[in-house]
This record gives C-alpha cells, sequence and structure tokens, in this order.
C-alpha cells in the first residue's frame, strides 16, 4: 500500500519515468521516509507505555547486591526497558553503585541501555527486516552481558572517582503512575523524541535515496565487502563521532550495503553509533577515573569488532 | 514554598524550569525558584533521572519535563 502510494506520487503526480534514477531516487525516500515515521510513532508509543512501568529507581532495587552473571544478564535486560538518556547517566551511576550494585553488573546497564535502544531497533526493522533487528539485539545484549562480566573481574572499583563512594544517597521514591498517566507520559515522550529526530531521518533517507540512485552497484564491495579485514574496525571507529544519530546513520548504511557492504561490518557500525559516544564518555568522567573509562571503551570496541566479524563469517 | 528543579544542566532542565515559572505565575502563588545542578544535592534526594522537581523537600517527580499544567496541580 506503501509502495503504491509512493508510485502515485512520483510517477503519476510529478509525472517521472519509471526506472529513471531520480524517479527511483525520490520514489525510494517517499516510500522510506513515510513507512519509518510510521513505524517510529507507533512503536516509540508503545515502548514509552512499558517504559514509564520501569522507573530506574525500580531496575536499581532489582539489581542491588545480585551476584555476577545473572547480574549482568538481568542489567543488560533490563537496559532495554528502563529510559535511560546519557544526561542522566552520572545520577544513575551513582545511585547504582551506591545501592550495592556491582560495578560490573553496572557496566552492562550501561552498555545496553543505548545500544539497544527502540530508535535503532525500529529503523532496522523497517529497513533491514526483523532479522536483522534480532540478531542486533542479541548481539548486542551478548556485549553488554561480556564487557561488563569483564569490567567485573578486572575488580576496578578503585577507579571510580573516590567521591562515589563517600555519596550520600537518599531513598527515591518510586513514583506510580496510573494507565492514563501512562499514555500522557507516552505521547509526550512520543512527541519530543520524533521533534528531535526527524531532521536526522528526513537526511539519512535522503542520502540513502541518493546513495540507492545514484551510486554504481557493488561499488563498496572492495573497501566495505567482507574479505577486507580492516573494515570491521574502521567502521567502528568511524561510529563513535556519530552518535545518537542512529536514526539518521541507519537509512545511509542500508544503502551502503545495497553497494557492497557486509552485514557484520553492518551491524558492527551501528553498535558503535550507539553504544560508543564521545559525549557520554564526558559525562562518564565525573565518575570514573580516566583508566576504568578506557578499559570501558576499549572492552565494548573489541566486543562490537568480534561481533562484526563473527557475522561477517557466517551470514 | 520552595521550588528546587533537580537537573545537571541539559536542554529538559531548562524547559522544566521554564514552565514552573509559568505555573507559579498562572497560579498567583509566591515561591522560591532553585536550579540545583551539583551531584551531592542531586542525590540527596535519591533521584537516579533528571529533571525532577522538588516542593518543599519532597520529590514530586523525576526523569520527564512536566507540563505547566501538570505543575499546576502540584503547587
Amino acid at each position: 500500500m506503501l509502495k503504491s502510494f509512493a508510485d502515485y506520487i512520483v510517477f503519476n503526480l510529478i509525472g517521472l519515468i519509471p526506472g529513471s534514477r531520480l524517479g527511483e531516487a525520490l520514489n525510494f525516500f517517499i516510500y522510506d521516509t513515510v513507512k519509518i515515521f510510521l513505524l517510529l510513532s507507533t512503536i516509540i508509543f508503545v515502548v514509552a507505555v512499558i517504559r514509564s512501568s520501569f522507573p530506574p529507581e525500580k531496575t536499581k532495587r532489582i539489581l542491588s547486591h545480585k551476584r555476577e552473571y545473572i547480574g549482568n544478564v538481568l542489567a543488560a535486560l533490563l537496559g532495554i526497558v528502563t529510559p535511560f538518556c546519557s544526561c542522566s547517566a552520572v545520577p544513575l551511576f551513582i545511585g547504582f553503585v551506591e545501592s550495592g550494585v556491582p560495578l560490573g553488573v553496572t557496566f552492562s546497564f550501561l552498555i545496553s541501555s543505548p545500544m539497544v535502544n527502540e530508535v535503532a531497533l525500529i529503523m532496522l526493522w523497517g529497513l533491514f527486516g526483523w532479522k536483522i533487528a534480532l540478531i542486533y539485539i542479541g548481539s548486542g545484549l551478548l556485549v553488554a552481558i561480556v564487557a561488563g562480566i569483564v569490567i567485573g573481574k578486572l575488580k576496578m572499583e578503585r577507579y571510580v572517582q573516590d567521591y562515589v563512594w563517600e555519596m550520600q544517597v537518599g531513598n527515591g521514591e518510586i513514583t506510580v503512575m496510573n494507565f492514563r498517566q501512562k499514555l500522557d507520559y507516552a505521547r509526550e515522550y512520543t512527541f519530543d523524541l520524533l521533534k528531535k529526530i526527524w531532521p536526522y531521518v528526513v537526511i539519512g533517507v535522503g542520502l540513502g535515496a541518493f546513495i540507492h540512485g545514484y551510486v554504481p552497484q557493488d561499488f563498496l564491495v572492495r573497501w566495505a565487502g567482507r574479505d577486507n579485514p580492516f573494515a570491521v574496525p574502521v567502521a567502528v571507529a568511524l561510529g563513535v563521532p556519530l552518535y545518537s544519530n542512529a536514526a539518521g546513520v541507519i537509512p545511509i548504511v542500508q544503502a551502503l550495503m545495497e553497494k557492497g557492504m557486509a552485514i557484520g561490518t553492518v551491524l558492527a557500525f551501528m553498535m558503535a553509533v550507539t553504544a560508543l559516544s564521545l559525549p557520554e564518555a564526558v559525562i562518564l568522567k565525573n565518575v570514573l577515573k580516566n583508566r576504568l573509562l578506557c578499559v570501558f571503551f576499549g572492552i565494548v570496541a573489541v566486543a562490537i569488532i568480534c561481533v562484526g566479524y563473527l557475522f561477517n563469517a557466517i551470514l | 514554598m520552595k521550588i528546587e528543579i533537580l537537573g545537571t544542566g541539559c536542554a529538559k532542565c531548562k524547559t522544566l524550569y521554564e514552565n514552573t515559572k509559568k505555573a507559579l505565575e498562572a497560579s498567583g502563588k509566591s515561591a522560591e525558584v532553585v536550579k540545583v545542578e551539583d551531584i551531592p544535592s542531586i542525590m540527596k534526594y535519591g533521584v537516579m533521572s533528571t529533571p525532577a522537581l522538588v516542593i518543599d523537600g519532597q520529590v514530586k517527580f523525576s526523569g520527564k519535563v512536566a507540563s505547566v499544567a501538570e505543575i499546576s496541580a502540584m503547587l
């Protein structure tokens, strides 16, 4: 139905010829933007309703004094449903650590929460299909769990800023919302998020459409294909500065994949975009000493690169 | 009445501050509105997601920007 809508506008109303470059690019642009915005508004709304039942205070209570392994798995899973914004990373980190959530478990949460986020999932699902979206969730959780366990094993508590351990933390009450309030919260959340990301989506889909229509087929096979061993680490390095623009990056990546970028490289790039960000590093510097910050980034980067190689090898 | 806006200075915190001012003006009540930006003070309230609104030492909500109408109802 969406396809015929896009066809109608481009080929009937505007009168471009099917098969022409401009026609195909514009058709692709309209089809993708409409589809993505439909998906985004419905799913963000549903996710926000679910999230309103998992305030971070509740997550903290579930995770406090949990043992490693089981704690890491739970933390990574709760990372999906607990609302998280990197601007609250500091109070969240202190709240977790102070209430007895082990350091490694806290990191599993901090890694999974931004990486396995609804915007990235919707965009992946809409543009690559549900299988890729599921693979992304699975490997994202795995990266969060493994990286958290490794950080826990390294016993790096002394590389947390000293003042964190001395902090007096009050007992935060859990605000319970009724169903009506949850719907209101979800509506506002959806509008806020859409307002923030729509320009990136439009620009991303626009660039994607351009690549789709104008860049020759197989253009990237040589550089980003599965036979180039450097493609994955380079993709991860490129992903770091692109933080929080998952919405804009995914349409471009989809077009690049059409032109020969390998799937593992695509996944690694996406994970780097969402999980490794410079602004978040700057924020976390308030609670972590340099050494732990570097270990955190290093371990996550290595884990993501492994995921990239793995899927390039098996898919 | 003392109203505190907890938050580390992000855009959302500013919006909440503005909304609170507006709600106060509309209600005609007088109150002292302060921004609390240092981490130890925020943590004292046990707030883990910012921004949060505190009225007379009691946390009203955290992790969202409430509308002017919502804040008015709490004053």
